[in-house]
């Protein structure tokens, strides 16, 4: 099992044609530019994080204080702020490669059309999920210029970010766009949501992880939004250590399971 | 090259689960062909050209398209194909002109090339003048032919048609024929599947007949007629046909070669229409209406499953 998970792909990687993936994307952008209202959808993700951080980071912290984190003291927003980048770049891609990727995937029958063309399901995945982290990388971006101006972080400390928050995307991106190809209708997206929303709460967003009982600790540190809180959080602290580059390769990892079993369930689904 | 088959399939079988959709099926299709599948629905036609499009890998057999394996090369010789899905699935996202834009990118044409075959195909198929407008507000005929320049859009050696004109009004199917004709005329191989017989006739210069996952019958619409018909047929619609049909087809024997006794009518086979008609009165039978017609493809597949082709 883990050498066909190993080996397929590496062989369905190998021969991806980028062209082809900027072919995917070159649609996306066109549909971007003949619908007004995406730029009402684009708009809207990029104030839900910031409304989050200027209510509890700046309003709870108030009464909260400064908090010392790892032998380290900083203000509640400091700490608030680098989350919510973590999870603007989660939400802002998955949006992408769920919501839209399902409409195109089973309603739309897009993908039906691409796939009669020389774009294989590999490359559908991978230029879809591009396409997504584009959208995401736009959100946090406009955040961390937020977050520099409100003193919350330093430029190098965004410079340092901002490829983080990419990696962040790709990571829910791709497993984002699994779970999109098992969707069985749009109930299942309220699932998701409660899903995504409990990871939201409890990553170690508003408060250490640390301060939960130690089997919630450990759940916690199980789950992939936990990583990337932490990732992203010790660039813009500018604490960084083996423990970053761990965090980082849970992420990567959600990458290449992500897109590999997207392909092979597009292909299964699609290609019968 | 020139002699290979663009299509070649020996026992060729597809199977879902314990459902064999194609059961062992041979198949050659020549270069500058138009070649026909016919049937009804659930016949194994969408089945088997999913697998010449690519996109469904056969469960045994042996394929190839274009002289290649279609599972190995299935993206050198998609590359090749142009393909009309039975169902249209136009981009909704987009422009009638950024549908055709867009997918010729998906063959690697460069920006300029994809919008000087876009203006060219767009009119072809005469949808110059929607060019700049959505794809929703267009008319059944007209989604279809945008589906077809779209399948052109890469000048593709081999176009696939999934029941090209099904659900079409009779004006947009002869408006679509003539377009079709055209491409064959260039030299453009054409396969498609129908499970009209005028359409068959019309466009296919070889055909097969499909039933069960199997072909029953093979040749061109005339030979096959002529070995599965007779020249000319008769219909005769008695006033009380509904539930004595078959009394009055034993009343009909021995006129003309063959009777076929159906629900609302009795098909009378004969190479002279006319003069079985003729007998028809002469033996004191009172038909509420008549038509003398020439055989079509319909009555050679009624000859060969016993059923008529209507869904």
């Amino acid at each position: 099992m883990l050498t066909t998970f190993v080996a397929s792909p590496a062989r369905a990687v190998g021969r991806v044609s980028p062209g082809r993936v900027g072919a995917v994307i070159n649609r996306n952008v066109g549909a971007l530019r003949s619908g007004p209202s995406y730029w009402v959808v684009l708009l809207s993700g990029f104030f839900e994080p910031v409304l989050y951080l200027l209510s509890i980071g700046v309003g709870v912290g108030a009464l909260v204080g400064d908090i010392t984190v790892g032998g380290r003291s900083m203000s509640y927003a400091a700490f608030v702020a680098p989350a919510m980048l973590a999870v603007s770049a989660m939400t802002g891609v998955l949006a992408e490669t769920t919501f839209n990727f399902f409409h195109k995937f089973k309603y739309a029958k897009t993908f039906e059309a691409v796939l009669a063309t020389p774009v294989r399901p590999i490359e559908l995945a991978v230029g879809e999920l591009v396409w997504a982290v584009v959208r995401g990388a736009v959100y946090t971006a406009a955040f961390l210029v937020v977050m520099v101006a409100m003193g919350l972080t330093t430029p190098g400390g965004a410079l340092a970010a901002f490829p983080a928050s990419v990696l962040v995307g790709l990571a829910f991106g791709a497993v984002g766009m699994a779970i999109s190809t098992l969707m069985r209708g749009w109930q299942d997206f309220d699932l998701m949501s409660v899903g995504q929303f409990a990871l939201f709460l409890f990553s170690g967003t508003f408060s250490p992880v640390q301060d939960y009982p130690l089997v919630m600790e450990v759940l916690i540190q199980v789950t992939p939004l936990y990583h990337a809180v932490e990732l992203v959080r010790g660039l813009c602290l500018g604490v960084v250590g083996l423990g970053s580059l761990g965090h980082a390769a849970y992420l990567a990892a959600m990458v290449v399971g992500g897109l590999w079993l997207a392909s092979r369930r597009l292909t299964r689904m699609l290609c019968v | 090259m020139a002699d290979q088959p663009l299509i070649f399939a020996r026992d060729l079988v597809k199977r879902f689960g314990d459902f064999t959709a194609v059961d062992g099926i041979d198949l050659e299709v020549a270069p500058g062909e138009a070649f026909g599948f016919l049937g009804p629905n659930g016949a194994g036609k969408s089945s088997t050209m999913r697998m010449i499009g690519c996109v469904s890998v056969p469960t045994s057999g042996e394929l190839r398209i274009l002289g290649m394996d279609p599972v190995r090369d299935g993206t050198a010789i998609r590359a090749r194909l142009g393909v009309c899905p039975q169902l249209d699935n136009l981009d909704p996202d987009l422009t009638v002109r950024e549908n055709l834009t867009t997918y010729a990118r998906y063959f690697g044409l460069s920006r300029s090339e994809s919008h000087r075959r876009a203006d060219e195909l767009l009119e072809f198929v005469r949808l110059s003048d929607r060019a700049k407008g959505k794809v929703e507000p267009l008319s059944g005929g007209m989604k279809r032919r945008l589906t077809i320049a779209r399948a052109l859009v890469n000048e593709p050696d081999l176009v696939l048609l999934d029941e090209p004109t099904t659900g079409l009004d009779p004006q947009a199917r002869h408006l679509l024929w003539e377009r079709l004709f055209r491409l064959k005329q260039r030299g453009t191989t054409l396969v498609l599947t129908t499970h009209y017989m005028d359409e068959a006739e019309q466009l296919c210069d070889r055909l097969v007949v499909m039933d069960g996952g199997k072909i029953i019958a093979e040749g061109s619409p005339r030979s096959l007629i002529e070995t599965y018909s007779t020249a000319e047929v008769v219909e005769l619609r008695f006033p009380d046909g509904l539930d004595f049909n078959a009394d009055y087809a034993a009343k009909l024997a021995g006129v003309g070669e063959r009777i076929d006794p159906l629900p609302d009518r009795v098909l009378v086979y004969a190479d002279d229409g006319d003069a079985a008609l003729a007998e028809v009165h002469r033996r004191g039978l009172t038909p509420s209406t008549v038509l003398v017609r020439r055989s079509t493809l319909e009555d050679v597949f009624l000859q060969l499953t016993g059923r008529t082709l209507v869904d």
